[in-house]
């Protein structure tokens, strides 16, 4: 067994810490407050290459390993969550047409994506179709060579300039009457409708999508008619070693922060780490921080090797997601105070981490396709 | 235009510095390697000068195994080569200064820069040694240069002033904070960085000039002492210490 990240992981990791402290971490408390998103931000992190590490030179990517990508995305997340979900946009909206697109569509979608030069975004969720993701009410129908497509979206990730948006083709067929499309947001009929105001990723951007007679060429069709719902499951099955990543980034984050206050905060005349009810905790913490980067890095091991990650994946998300929002929770209980006031960085951890108990399958959908593993 | 760039290893300005049995040396447990800072700007100045009008940058640094980390950083930012000389680091920058030379001495650098001085040692020597054993021109402490045909242009930051310095190529420049910004690899270039060539040579083992006899941490700070009383007392009681026993006043 080999617990050694290679050389090129750890160059990878040390880049992407300092663009993080460099470039994101003085403006993460302002962006949060002003729930904004910052795209010459992302532009600037987006020159590195992060985005596009796992990908080929020939799409523009940079040809590394899958577990760098999930660990620059832990280190980006460890300063600013909200920003891994425009890095990571590429892959939600890279990993479909990367893995089921003609060659025309990688070169002219793909690539904007994996160079950072365009952010991507996946349309599945709908009012009436969240957890039960296949209760799609958004059509596509063929007329002549377009297909136009009717429906509305919401909770979708980023203010993207490529879409790939899920609709019923075929309704008789069921699961298997979804089909999807590459969207342009420029394509007439296309709008960003209301923008949400959330609890934490404030400086991510959510918003619905309204979708009124969109025309789409019939080249924009990703893959086969009416295999959508199988893209979709692979693609979130990929998804959650990220959004475990990125939650597992936040723990960390929380974590050194409660050690270092613990050390310099004193109370009856000692620090209060000196405190064994303190110490405990951040030993606690710590223990599940790295049980958790170990499911996480395994995930993302199984899949680079081409092995079945679907389980692992599942189980990931939902431990290190998990046990982010309990180290964020209990991080905040060591800051006591000043950990609820939004002047200290915990609090911030504590309304980031809670999202990823929710998105990309909440825990609840994860359990059930880990019990599905099991009992197949 | 080909350019040397020689690199070195220091540790981290975080350290906690601790010397080592032999009362000579750095105790190497926690140490935390860096490329040292004004070495980063002349590899800086050697890219810029690259995507300016072309050139070929070779990265080059004498010492151990755990260099091989730097130069591989080296590669990823943007050289072409690197090289390796092997050779224990005993704090001589003749020594280094030689086996730079023997490594430069007719592979047709035009242009060869280094830090102005090896953070932590502070010497400033290796660069100043090296153009006078290759027999080049040189300028030190640079803070902006500037090539033209077979010719150079450096400024350096001089008593109040600034002093510009002329001279023709090939040369040796000494770099210092301030010429540029150095940057940070990019993703391609870490991952193509395993493609370009790191080249190992034993270094030649020369007598050392200097030897180092012994490193000591500075004294530990007394501790503080607290004046009692109420605001006359107490500043009657340090004008007192301060006459009597720091001997200021
Ligand atoms: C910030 C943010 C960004 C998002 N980005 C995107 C995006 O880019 N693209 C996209 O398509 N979607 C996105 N989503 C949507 C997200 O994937 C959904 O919110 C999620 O799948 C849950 O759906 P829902 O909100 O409708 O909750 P529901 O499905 O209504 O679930 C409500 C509760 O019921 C539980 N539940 C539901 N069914 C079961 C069951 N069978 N067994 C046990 N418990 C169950 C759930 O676990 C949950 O606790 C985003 C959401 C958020 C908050």
């Amino acid at each position: 067994m080999q617990f050694e990240l290679s050389e090129e992981n750890k160059m990878i990791q040390k880049l992407a810490r300092q663009v993080a402290e460099t470039y994101i971490a003085p403006s993460v408390q302002e962006r949060d407050e002003e729930e904004r998103f910052d795209r010459a931000l992302f532009d600037k992190v987006a020159s590195y290459g992060f985005q596009g590490i796992h990908y080929q030179d020939q799409y523009g990517g940079s040809g590394g390993d899958y577990l760098s990508y999930i660990i620059a995305t832990e280190e980006i997340a460890r300063v600013d969550v909200s920003l891994c979900i425009a890095i990571g946009g590429g892959g939600l909206g890279g990993f479909p047409i990367h893995s089921y697109g003609t060659e025309e569509q990688k070169q002219k979608y793909l690539r904007p994506l994996v160079e950072g030069t365009a952010l991507g975004g996946f349309a599945l969720t709908e009012p009436g179709a969240g957890s039960d993701a296949s209760a799609q009410q958004t059509t596509a129908v063929l007329e002549g060579d377009q297909w136009v497509i009717n429906g509305s979206k919401c909770f979708i990730s980023n203010y993207a300039d490529i879409y790939l948006v899920i609709a019923v083709t075929d309704r008789s067929k069921g699961l298997k009457g979804l089909s999807c499309f590459i969207v342009e947001k420029d394509t007439p009929g296309f709008t960003m409708g209301k923008k949400e105001h959330k609890m934490g990723l404030r400086s991510a951007v959510t918003t619905e999508i309204i979708l009124q007679d969109v025309r789409v060429p019939k080249a924009n069709l990703l893959g086969k008619e009416g295999e959508a719902f199988k893209y979709c499951m692979q693609t979130l099955d990929v998804g959650r070693i990220g959004c475990a990543a990125q939650a597992l980034g936040i723990a960390q984050a929380a974590l050194e922060h409660s050690i270092k206050y613990a050390k310099e905060r004193c109370q009856f005349g000692k620090p209060i780490a000196a405190n064994q009810g303190v110490s405990f905790m951040l030993a606690d913490m710590a223990t599940k921080v790295e049980a958790a980067r170990l499911l996480t890095y395994q995930a993302a091991w199984l899949k680079q090797n081409g092995r079945p990650y679907g389980k692992q994946a599942a189980m990931a998300k939902k431990f290190t997601t998990d046990i982010a929002m309990e180290v964020t929770t209990d991080a905040v209980q060591i800051f006591g105070g000043y950990g609820y006031s939004r002047e200290y960085p915990v609090e911030k951890l504590m309304r980031d981490a809670k999202v990823h108990q929710i998105f990309e399958g909440t825990n609840q959908i994860q359990r059930i396709v880990i019990a599905g593993n099991l009992l197949k | 235009m080909k350019i040397l760039v020689a690199l070195k290893q220091v540790p981290d300005t975080e350290t906690k510095i601790k010397v080592a049995a032999d009362g000579r040396s750095l105790d190497p447990i926690d140490v935390k390697w860096i490329t040292n800072p004004y070495d980063e700007n002349a590899m800086e100045e050697a890219l810029r000068i690259k995507e300016a009008q072309g050139a070929e940058v070779v990265a080059v640094s004498v010492g151990g195994e755990r260099t091989r980390e730097m130069l591989r950083n080296a590669l990823a930012l943007g050289a072409d080569s690197a090289v390796l000389i092997r050779a224990l680091e005993t704090g001589d920058p003749l020594s280094v200064a030689r086996h730079l030379a023997a490594y430069a001495q007719g592979k047709g650098f035009d242009l060869l820069l280094l830090g102005h001085m090896g953070f932590g040692g502070d010497n400033g020597a290796v660069g100043p040694m090296l153009a006078e054993l290759l027999g080049l021109a040189q300028a030190t402490v640079v803070t902006r240069l500037e090539l033209g045909e077979g010719c150079f242009r450096a400024e350096r930051e001089a008593e109040g002033g600034t002093e510009v310095i002329e001279g023709s190529l090939p040369a040796v420049i000494t770099t210092q904070r301030g010429l540029n910004e150095p940057r940070y690899p990019t993703l391609k270039g870490i991952i193509g960085a395993k493609k370009k060539p790191l080249e190992e040579l034993e270094g030649t083992a020369t007598e050392a000039a200097i030897s180092i006899s012994a490193i000591a941490l500075p004294p530990a700070r007394p501790e503080g002492r607290k004046l009692e009383g109420n605001a006359a007392a107490q500043a009657a009681a340090l004008l007192q210490l301060l006459r009597e026993e720091a001997k200021v006043i």
